[in-house]
């Protein structure tokens, strides 16, 4: 419950900044009673209703054309009032529509939707793009052109045309460009006029251009614009399979990333130390479940949630890890299979202790705001953001979890006493207290693992769960005891993954990679990069 | 093995049935029963072999000596199969390739093997490791099926009277000290009836007493088998060896008998001089 | 001569051990068949329908139980995908009993399950075909889990895979099938498994003669299961067995295939398992793909544990006492019994590494009577 106020208070603080921007309106007596009459709910009445206002009023009846688009806009029956309703995570929120203040909720019945056909809605989005191109922030009236490109009449070809000779944002300035070739390719007078177009929105990505080809690539037109329409239809479709590829190469190297997180304790806990833990699934739940209660207990300062949660998540899950090796693990040592007993049992134990506290439902965790969103590089491919820190994230934690183990003493302890026990301790290193650091240092890096994970997935009792087999997988596949060849295993089995997904669907194309991981380890049972020798064995 | 090979074998009719096929004989017709021609191995760019070659003439007694790392256990490894090689030859007799068979054919070919850690079965008894350790068929079925006739278990009684465990016939083989160990193993060698033992460091752990024991063992042994033995102790070395071969950095420095290799100048420089 | 047969005797005596256990199974199930069937539901003996079904549940449980100590205990493979052969065999007896429905479902359709009718399907999929008979589901029973078992084993046993990267991979194989059997398009009804079995063999399964009859069956296949395994395990194969599992290196150099024994007692370990799961599911009444969670066949392995590995009949106590606390549990706080289970798989091999077993042989060795036999 207390989650939930968390992400409406966000949402609230969001609303009110963008409200404070914006100033009430003055609205002439003749529009006042013109949108009096909108509530009349007469369909046909309502577009000349709106053409009127709209060619007296100028962008302050933008919220009035947004609402209504967007279906928010409702009329209070007793005063034909008009308000917006806006309906947020189950919740509805009423507002007046100029001001954008926020009023008491009424009574269900009291209040009536004003309708919209596609019409009408169709009219909506021109008059909003058309009141856009004119807004101050340029990303505003890019995006306002781009929603023009369905719809080129003469006037609104007119109005781009004059507006192109001031325009000084080059981004802009290209969309604008582009409505314009686009409308000659359409309109030109000549064949020529309209094939030098066509040549000239080779390779574009814009939906709006495929479909004004795919329009003109028909018997009606001329026969060299057919052709030119043809062609850049073909390079169109090339360069759209190939962001198609790079999307999945993306969505690859992304799951990957998430495997890598989850694996990466892993290597060093099995990898290194050779102990099974069954419970590493467990430790990147806590590590989410720690994300989930800094942001219960700062619910005020979702932006720095994470930067406290990645070092809380590393101590919670390492000290729980501590203790696991402490009381458990180090009685079992070289009886891995009692090993992945004892651990099994306890990762039960773990999980119901989560069940207990939180309950068995899965828990929300917000995501801060420079997390959200995405990166749009051309119409047709756009990295959405957070998998795209994830991505650094994992690769971030995998330099630094190898500067550890190749430049400090801790490190040269580790791989030490990994290699060989007797000498170690013979040459006077704390074995134990190394195993119990080691440990530690595996379980913390599954914890942050679940930081990261928790901005992907919902944060539930059984989220190591579903994680722990294909984190064996990826350690056994990229070999034990190599770290390297952890990051090239997770890597190609998450974008192995992607790449059949297409074809199979989700399920079959994992059960296909984890067959293969079976076969592959019945041929390479030392996984893709093996230790040698005598020593290996 | 290509298809066609494999085909062409299939054709044969002796070889469609495995349990028809007699047991491959040996073919020794040039006294030699063991070829081993440039042996390669390397584990990550360590040579542990480097073109390795030995000759080992049918009933002979040779003893391998050299310095820790000159590839005396890693020979072994890859004329019992443990081992994969890099390049070279490994044939016993004239015909069979042991490169090409596995652990078990080989140990069915008639090459026994004793591990420098004696390595017996711990959880059971030491008639039941004699047992498991006859010539027999050693397939699926037949074991499933088997049953000790009079004639094994005599034999079974005679090793144990050779090597001294009939006290502990029923006593479980863990229960077994070190030096009992080392010889229920090497009993276990006896009582299948090899052909070439191969035995590494086999009086590591023994008393005065025993070493003797087994030296005389190992003589007695040579003749209508052949036997290589592994060992460190020069002592017991000299009193058994005719013919010693030492290694040296994973090839072969000098072969010959005891008091040439004593007095060979390249031996002393890297092995023996060591010591004195 | 006196050593062989004194050899021999111990031998024997080995065999024997089951016969007491036998006995007691038995008679505790002719006893509640007879209670279910003689007295009247008041009476103090009567024994209910709901405890017999029970019983039958925790016998299949032990077959399987023994199936894992076969596997594990002897030969030191540990096994987390036995919970799928379980399931293969269940689903094979399933596919039986679906069939047998007939035109008794809840779309009344005389030639389809109402999961395919109910997905549209026009005609039943060449793998459903021949389960009407209950022969063939039988030979399905047994085939398809040795089958699986068998490629499984001949892959990994052959590149010698051992240890925990087998244990792993099993239970890869076993998630496989989980998701796989999840899939509604596999043609095993999904999600909801198989489910609404109407009659065996023209018998219903409602009927309290029918359950005691299973339960009965059930009991006669663990004490056949558990003889001819006695008889396996005791043989040369059985010594080769254990020998793999000790030190399997020196077992090869000794000439044997160690690759190809491991393979078949793995295909007698999963038709075992298999056999278990066809008994399953008709007391149950359902079979559905949260058979083959990994988490089940964990949970297997530690009713070994539990009783102890390594003896038979250890295996099957451990069975029969772990379900019996979890269905003790589950009714009175559903909630612990996953922090019971949890704590008993560290308790178990912190401190019981033998199990219950190994606890009952060191009370021996410490207060019964000695041995003679030792001697030096």
């Amino acid at each position: 419950m207390k989650h939930f106020f968390i992400i409406c208070s966000v949402l609230l603080a969001l609303f009110s900044s963008q409200l404070s921007a914006q100033q009430s309106p003055v609205i002439a007596t003749q529009t006042q009673a013109q949108l009096q009459q909108l509530t009349n709910n007469k369909l046909r009445q309502s577009l000349v209703l709106l053409q009127s206002i709209a060619s007296r009023e100028g962008v302050n009846m933008l919220p009035l054309y947004q609402s209504l688009l967007d279906g928010q806009l409702y009329f209070i029956k007793s005063d034909t009032k008009l308000i917006k309703v806006v309906k947020e995570a189950g919740k509805k929120h009423y507002s007046e529509l100029f001001t954008d203040r926020e009023i008491t909720a009424p009574a269900k019945k009291a209040i009536k939707k004003i309708r919209v056909n596609n019409k009408i809605r169709i009219y909506l989005r021109k008059q909003i793009a058309n009141l856009k191109l004119t807004a101050n922030n340029p990303q505003v009236r890019q995006d306002a052109v781009q929603s023009l490109l369905r719809d080129l009449t003469p006037t609104t070809i007119a109005n781009i045309a004059q507006l192109r000779l001031n325009e000084k944002n080059i981004e802009v300035q290209q969309m604008m460009d582009l409505a314009l070739t686009l409308d000659s390719a359409i309109h030109g007078k000549l064949a020529v006029t309209q094939v030098s177009a066509i040549a000239q929105l080779q390779g574009n990505l814009e939906p709006q251009v495929r479909n004004t080809l795919n329009a003109l690539n028909t018997e009606q037109s001329h026969p060299s614009v057919q052709k030119a329409a043809q062609q850049a239809l073909l390079s169109i479709e090339q360069s759209i399979q190939f962001y198609g590829y790079l999307d999945q190469l993306f969505f690859g190297l992304s799951l990957g990333s998430v495997l890598l997180l989850a694996a990466i304790g892993l290597a060093i806990t099995f990898g290194m130390m050779g102990v099974i833990n069954m419970a590493h699934g467990e430790m990147i739940m806590i590590g989410a479940y720690t994300t989930y209660v800094v942001q219960l207990l700062m619910p005020n300062l979702i932006e720095y949630s994470l930067w406290v949660a990645i070092p809380l998540a590393f101590v919670v899950s390492g000290s729980i890890g501590i203790l696991i090796e402490r009381c458990v693990i180090r009685f079992l040592h070289g009886r891995p299979l009692e090993t992945l007993l004892a651990t099994f049992g306890i990762s039960l134990i773990l999980q119901q202790l989560v069940r207990s506290i939180f309950s068995p439902l899965n828990r929300q965790v917000a995501s801060p705001e420079w997390m959200s969103g995405s990166w749009e590089i051309n119409p047709v491919f756009s990295l959405t953001l957070n998998r795209l820190y994830i991505l650094a994230f994992a690769l971030l934690v995998f330099l630094a979890l190898l500067f550890i183990l190749k430049k400090t003493s801790l490190g040269l302890y580790v791989r030490a006493v990994s290699q060989n026990r007797a000498m170690a301790k013979a040459m006077g290193i704390r074995t134990a207290r190394v195993d119990a650091i080691t440990f530690g240092l595996g379980s913390g890096i599954a914890g942050i693992a679940g930081v990261a994970l928790s901005q992907l997935t919902n944060v539930g009792p059984n989220l190591g769960q579903a994680y722990i087999i294909d984190s064996f997988m990826v350690v056994v596949f990229g070999g034990v005891g190599n770290l390297l060849g952890t990051l090239v295993a997770a890597f190609s089995l998450g974008i192995a993954n992607k790449i059949l997904e297409p074809t199979t669907g989700a399920v079959l194309a994992s059960i296909i990679i984890l067959v293969f991981i079976i076969l592959f380890i019945q041929k390479r049972p030392k996984g893709l990069f093996p230790q040698k020798g005598r020593a290996a064995e | 093995m290509s298809i066609l090979q494999y085909a062409a074998e299939l054709k044969r009719r002796d070889q469609v049935w495995s349990f028809m096929q007699d047991p491959t004989p040996i073919d020794i017709s040039h006294q030699v029963i063991l070829y081993v021609e440039g042996l390669n191995v390397s584990f990550d760019g360590f040579k542990a072999l480097n073109n390795l070659n030995l000759y080992v003439n049918d009933g002979e007694l040779r003893c391998l000596i050299g310095a820790n790392g000159a590839g005396k256990t890693t020979l072994m490894d890859v004329i019992t199969g443990k081992t994969q090689c890099d390049s070279g030859s490994v044939y016993f007799g004239q015909t069979l390739n042991l490169l090409e068979r596995d652990e078990a054919q080989i140990a069915q070919l008639g090459i026994g093997r004793k591990f420098q850690k004696p390595t017996v079965f711990e959880a059971q008894t030491v008639f039941d490791n004699l047992e498991l350790s006859l010539k027999s068929n050693k397939g699926v079925l037949a074991t499933l099926f088997a049953k000790l006739n009079a004639e094994q278990t005599d034999r079974i009684y005679q090793v144990l009277e050779t090597v001294g465990l009939k006290q502990q016939c029923f006593m479980l083989a863990g229960a077994l000290s070190h030096g009992q160990k080392q010889w229920l193993e090497i009993g276990m060698l006896l009582v299948s009836d090899p052909r070439l033992l191969l035995i590494d460091e086999p009086v590591a752990g023994m008393t005065a007493e025993e070493s003797e024991r087994t030296a005389q063992l190992l003589i007695s042994l040579a003749g209508q088998r052949t036997v290589i033995v592994v060992e460190h102790d020069m002592e017991f070395v000299r009193s058994i060896a005719r013919t010693v071969t030492v290694l040296h950095q994973g090839s072969v420095l000098a072969e010959g008998s005891m008091d040439e290799i004593q007095n060979n100048q390249a031996v002393i420089d890297v092995y023996l001089g060591e010591g004195q | 001569m006196s050593k062989l047969s004194q050899y021999f005797s111990t031998r024997s005596g080995l065999q024997s051990s089951i016969l007491p256990f036998v006995v007691i199974l038995f008679v505790a199930t002719l006893g509640c068949a007879l209670g279910n069937l003689l007295f009247a539901p008041d009476s103090l003996f009567y024994v209910s329908t709901y405890t017999i079904t029970l019983l039958g549940k925790y016998l299949c449980y032990a077959m399987l139980a023994l199936a894992v100590d076969i596997i594990w205990g002897y030969c030191g493979i540990l096994s987390l995908g036995h919970g799928a052969f379980f399931a293969l065999g269940g689903y094979a007896m399933g596919m039986y009993l679906m069939r047998q429905i007939g035109d008794r479902g809840v779309y009344g359709n005389p030639d389809l399950p109402d999961f395919m009718v109910f997905l549209d399907w026009q005609e039943i999929p060449w793998f459903w075909m021949g389960f009407d008979h209950f022969w063939f589901a039988m030979i399905m029973v047994a085939l398809v889990p040795g089958i699986l078992a068998f490629v499984f084993g001949w892959l990994a046993f052959r590149s010698r895979v051992t240890g925990v990267y087998l244990s792993i991979i099993t239970q890869a194989m076993t998630y496989a099938l989980l998701l796989a059997f999840f899939r509604n398009e596999m043609g095993f009804g999904g999600n909801n498994g198989l489910t609404d079995f109407k009659d065996i063999l023209g018998f219903s399964l409602q009927a309290d003669t029918t359950r005691v009859a299973l339960l009965i069956t059930t009991a006669v296949v663990l004490a056949a299961l558990l003889w001819i395994s006695q008889l396996i395990l005791s043989s040369r194969f059985g010594k080769v067995i254990i020998a793999i599992r000790d030190t399997e290196a020196r077992t090869r150099f000794l000439g044997y295939r160690t690759d190809r024994f491991k393979v078949w007692l793995f295909v007698y370990s999963a038709v075992i398992a298999a056999i278990a799961g066809a008994l399953y599911v008709p007391q149950v009444g359902i079979i559905n793909p949260g058979e083959f969670s990994p988490i089940n066949s964990i949970e297997i392995v530690v009713w070994v544990a539990i009783g102890g590995r390594g003896t038979l009949v250890g295996a099957i106590i451990g069975a029969l006492l772990v379900n019996y606390a979890k269905t003790r549990f589950t009714a009175i706080m559903p909630e612990v019994w996953l922090f019971a289970l949890g704590g008993l798989f560290v308790l178990v091999t912190l401190y019981l590494p033998k199990g219950l077993m190994g606890l009952y042989s060191q009370y021996r060795e410490k207060f019964g009577p000695k041995p003679t036999q030792v001697q030096r």
